[in-house]
């Protein structure tokens, strides 16, 4: 029983790391770009949320759909200052560190406003918990609600993606942004839709992340922007499908190890599978493989 | 020439600067960690802007040198009761143990390529440090006891003393790090990463860099020669571990994270990928500046922050260059030859 | 004698396609041979394949002699086979004169602690590579533009200055893959001068790749004319071109 309790906390970690991974997958998809501070935008969105529960007692629901809406403007923004002046730089290291800045900014400004203590969340999910097997097996409806989203938002972002005009758009984008532009596609407005939609699902990520574990920090976001960037590169970085799979796996892994071998070196684990991965597997698990033309 | 002749310079003016009284205590304590991230900027930039791989897991082997070098001076301490040689005796360590760990990391790391190279390296910097969060080392009368559970399954004596002691790492660390020290380091490090990119080896590292399937067709070993710049690279990154805990009376592996190899590749990036000077002068800048942003007290880090982006949106976007050339031509086409 | 270039029944599939079939080659030392044929016909794949970019099906390539089947691109160039490139490939970061020393790089040696501490061995052997590199850039009209970066150089010289770094590995065989491409008629002419000069000086053997066939006709003493991947005809230049298969090839109906 207690293995499949570990499982299930498993899949319900992986399932936030699968949103979070979803984000920056579809980012690198079309931006050819790591967004670093990805993971702090899941940090800004359980601030949202929490300070519309707290501070005006707003319904749970509002809150997440606040911390949504907070986080997409951001995204949209950091994508127009500090991302898109740098589209066509020499060295694709330049975005890499300026979305280093924008991490350290982000942090620094909640840092300022919010304070360094950590601050305990309050769940969004305000149900009961799922009792089995007289009462041998628990499953948190935080659990439950996680599971439930993730699965949701995988259906729909995939039938956007691969159904209506803006996904395909999108899709040419990452394929050749030239050729797309020439197509009539305005590239602009596509990526900055990419990050739209990737920082509307950190906001969820966070919101979820923050009811499982209920404390939250200025730097909340980076350890799980870091583990969800692995899921994203395990899985195959730029896949949809890869970046669900590899989060999940990643989930899996990180709660197992714990619970089975050690719970301070999980994290030497879940980077170890990675690495194993990769080597066999240059590209993640359903990533496309490179040719170079000679 | 001119990079040995600022380095000089700067540390001739610092010394004079601290004879006279002229420096605060608080920069005084900045600057053996200024030497440190030189050193660390300097031998990152052999790996990014030599080899053209991005690294992200630097601090792992500057971690590995570190703890290599302080178990070895704790452990010595009685032997070699000369600072001087055991502290020489520590670095040489450092770097060594670090390299070894690089050709064993290189190895299967430089197969793969750009992005998931990286992020292979980030795997690697994050597993050093939580590997050795679960060792501890104690040594007593009977020896060296090691256990990877905790301090009390050693099984010591009572007058046993602790080497390692798993997340709370190392601690009592002589402290033998000197500002000169750190500048004599520096020397070498530039002395070796100069030199190297200026010999034959160095220019099939760059080739490779430049273009892989070129310096193959010309028998250029890709192989061998990436793994030279990474182990390079690392046994110079393990040098500056030794530098650092030498300067820290405790030693946690935890400050070897994520972050820190994240700065130094600011430094790199910021310095001019490729540029060892310009590592070295970034480094000093980027180190000295939230201490010089102390009076805008807890601003600095956002002030930080928004310095790095600015700047790097300044440097490498494409309208900014051409705005720049423009109306700033003269002034920077000149510069950017010197950096060459 | 064994030929400098003998190649027996090559071929290559990539997944269902097939890219090179029977494949046979034979050139002689010092001689000039042409490899022409229409855009996809299979050229550069043929490249590729002797040089070990990419490994054979099936089929035996000799190089003056020695079975270099299957090796690798770095054996290969060791063994005497260097190419140029389609799409130029020099090391742009690096001066014209280094890109030329890193071809210096197998037959001038001395140790990584040499070069780091600066031993005599070091300053030795650099001034030979920078005599040797120089003599080389000379041949090719490249030694006052030694110390610029290569991707400063015009588009002609870039494509003469990847010829100058493959002829400093030393090779027995010189592979040029279309190297008039996107020249103009002057720079053209200059060129084939250049590899008519390479060819007599250093009594170098030649294969070039080129689709223009009054260009190759100039110039070859041989060819080989590919279509889908396998060889259309071969042998002197003047008759492979009368061919009326060849001209139908390239006319079409």
């Amino acid at each position: 029983m207690s293995f499949l309790s570990y499982l299930i906390n498993g899949i319900s970690l992986g399932s936030v790391y699968a949103i979070i991974a979803l984000g920056y997958t579809m980012v690198y998809g079309i931006a050819k770009m790591l967004n670093f501070a990805h993971g702090d935008v899941i940090m800004v969105g359980g601030y949202a949320a929490l300070t519309m529960m707290l501070s005006l007692n707003a319904h749970p629901l509002v809150g997440v759909l606040v911390a949504i809406v907070v986080c997409t403007v951001l995204g949209i923004t950091i994508e127009a200052v500090a991302y898109r002046p740098l589209r066509g730089a020499a060295s694709p290291l330049a975005v890499l560190i300026t979305a280093i800045g924008v991490s350290y900014f982000l942090q620094n400004v909640v840092l300022l406003i919010f304070g360094s203590n950590p601050k305990s969340f309050q769940s969004v999910v305000p149900l009961p918990d799922l009792k089995l097997a007289d009462g041998a097996l628990t499953i948190t409806a935080e659990t439950i609600v996680t599971i439930t989203s993730c699965i949701i938002i995988m259906i729909v972002l995939t039938t956007f993606i691969n159904k209506t005009k803006t996904g395909q758009a999108m899709q040419a984008v990452s394929e050749d942004k030239g050729a797309a532009q020439l197509m009539g596609i305005n590239v602009n407005k596509t990526i900055a839709l990419t990050f739209a939609i990737g920082s509307g699902l950190a906001a969820v990520a966070g919101v979820l992340l923050c009811s499982a574990y209920p404390s939250l920090s200025p730097y909340t976001g980076s350890m799980p922007g870091i583990k969800a960037f692995v899921a994203a590169v395990f899985g195959g970085i730029g896949s949809i499908p890869g970046a669900m799979l590899g989060g999940i796996l990643l989930g899996v892994i990180e709660i197992l190890a714990k619970a089975y071998i050690s719970s301070q070196l999980a994290d030497a684990i879940v980077f170890a599978v990675l690495i194993v991965v990769l080597l066999v597997k240059p590209t993640g698990l359903l990533g496309k493989p490179i040719q170079e033309k000679v | 020439m001119i990079t040995y002749a600022i380095v000089i310079a700067a540390f001739v003016i610092m010394q004079i600067l601290r004879g006279t009284g002229h420096i605060s205590s608080l920069f005084e304590g900045l600057l053996v960690p200024i030497c440190v991230y030189v050193i660390l900027a300097v031998s990152l930039n052999l790996v990014v802007g030599i080899s053209g791989e991005l690294s992200l897991g630097h601090a792992g082997f500057m971690c590995v040198g570190a703890f290599a070098s302080a178990f070895f001076t704790k452990c010595a301490q009685n032997a070699i009761p000369v600072s001087g040689v055991r502290f020489a005796l520590a670095i040489l360590i450092g770097a060594v143990v670090a390299a070894v760990l690089g050709v064993l990391i290189g190895i299967p790391v430089l197969r793969l390529k750009g992005d998931y190279l990286a992020i292979v390296t980030l795997a690697f910097g994050e597993i050093i440090k939580n590997v050795i969060n679960v060792f501890y080392i104690g040594r007593d009368v009977n020896g060296i006891h090691i256990s990877m559970k905790d301090k009390f399954s050693l099984g010591m004596e009572a007058d046993g003393e602790m080497l390692l002691n798993g997340p709370q790492g190392i601690t009592g660390i002589p402290k033998d790090s000197s500002f000169v020290v750190g500048f004599i380091l520096i020397l070498i490090t530039l002395f070796i990463a100069l030199n190297l990119i200026n010999s034959r080896d160095g220019r099939a590292i760059k080739a490779i860099r430049d273009n892989r399937i070129a310096a193959s067709s010309i028998g250029i070993n890709i192989t061998k020669y990436k793994l030279m710049a990474f182990t390079i690279s690392s046994a110079l990154a393990g040098m500056a571990g030794a530098l650092y805990s030498h300067n820290l009376a405790t030693l946690q592996a935890s400050k070897f994270n994520f972050n820190t190899s994240i700065l130094v590749l600011v430094f790199v990036v910021l310095g001019g990928i490729g540029n060892i000077r310009g590592s070295v002068i970034a480094a000093v800048v980027l180190t000295a500046l939230p201490e010089l942003l102390r009076g805008l007290a807890d601003y600095r880090m956002l002030i930080y922050a928004i310095v790095l982006i600015v700047m790097m949106l300044f440097n490498w976007a494409p309208k900014a260059l051409e705005w720049r050339e423009r109306y700033l031509g003269r002034f920077f086409k000149k510069s950017a030859k010197e950096g060459e | 004698m064994a030929p400098m270039l003998e190649v027996k029944n090559l071929g290559i599939s990539f997944g269902g396609l097939r890219a090179v079939n029977a494949f046979e080659m034979t050139i002689q030392k010092g001689e000039l041979y042409g490899l022409i044929g229409p855009n996809g016909a299979g050229k550069t794949t043929v490249f590729n394949l002797l040089t070990g970019v990419y490994k054979p099906s099936e089929g035996i390539v000799k190089l003056d002699g020695e079975d270099i089947t299957g090796k690798t691109t770095i054996e290969i160039n060791k063994h005497g086979i260097a190419r140029t490139f389609q799409n130029i490939r020099l090391f742009k970061e690096m001066s014209v004169l280094d890109n030329v020393k890193a071809g210096l790089h197998n037959d001038y040696r001395y140790s990584t602690l040499a070069g780091i501490f600066r031993l005599p061995s070091y300053w030795k052997v650099e001034k030979e590579m920078d005599e040797r590199a120089m003599e080389l850039l000379k041949v090719f009209d490249l030694d006052k533009e030694a110390d610029y970066l290569a991707s400063n150089l015009p588009y002609g010289k870039q494509r003469k200055l990847e010829i100058a770094r493959a002829m400093a590995t030393n090779p027995k065989l010189l592979l040029l893959d279309e190297p008039a491409a996107g020249m103009n008629p002057h720079e053209t002419a200059e060129l084939m001068e250049t590899i008519h000069f390479v060819r007599d000086q250093f009594d170098m053997t030649i294969l070039l790749i080129e689709h223009d066939m009054k260009l190759v006709g100039g110039i070859c003493e041989k060819l080989t004319v590919l279509n889908f991947g396998e060889v259309l005809c071969q042998g002197n230049t003047a008759d492979v071109l009368k061919d009326p298969q060849v001209i139908t090839a390239y006319l079409g109906e």
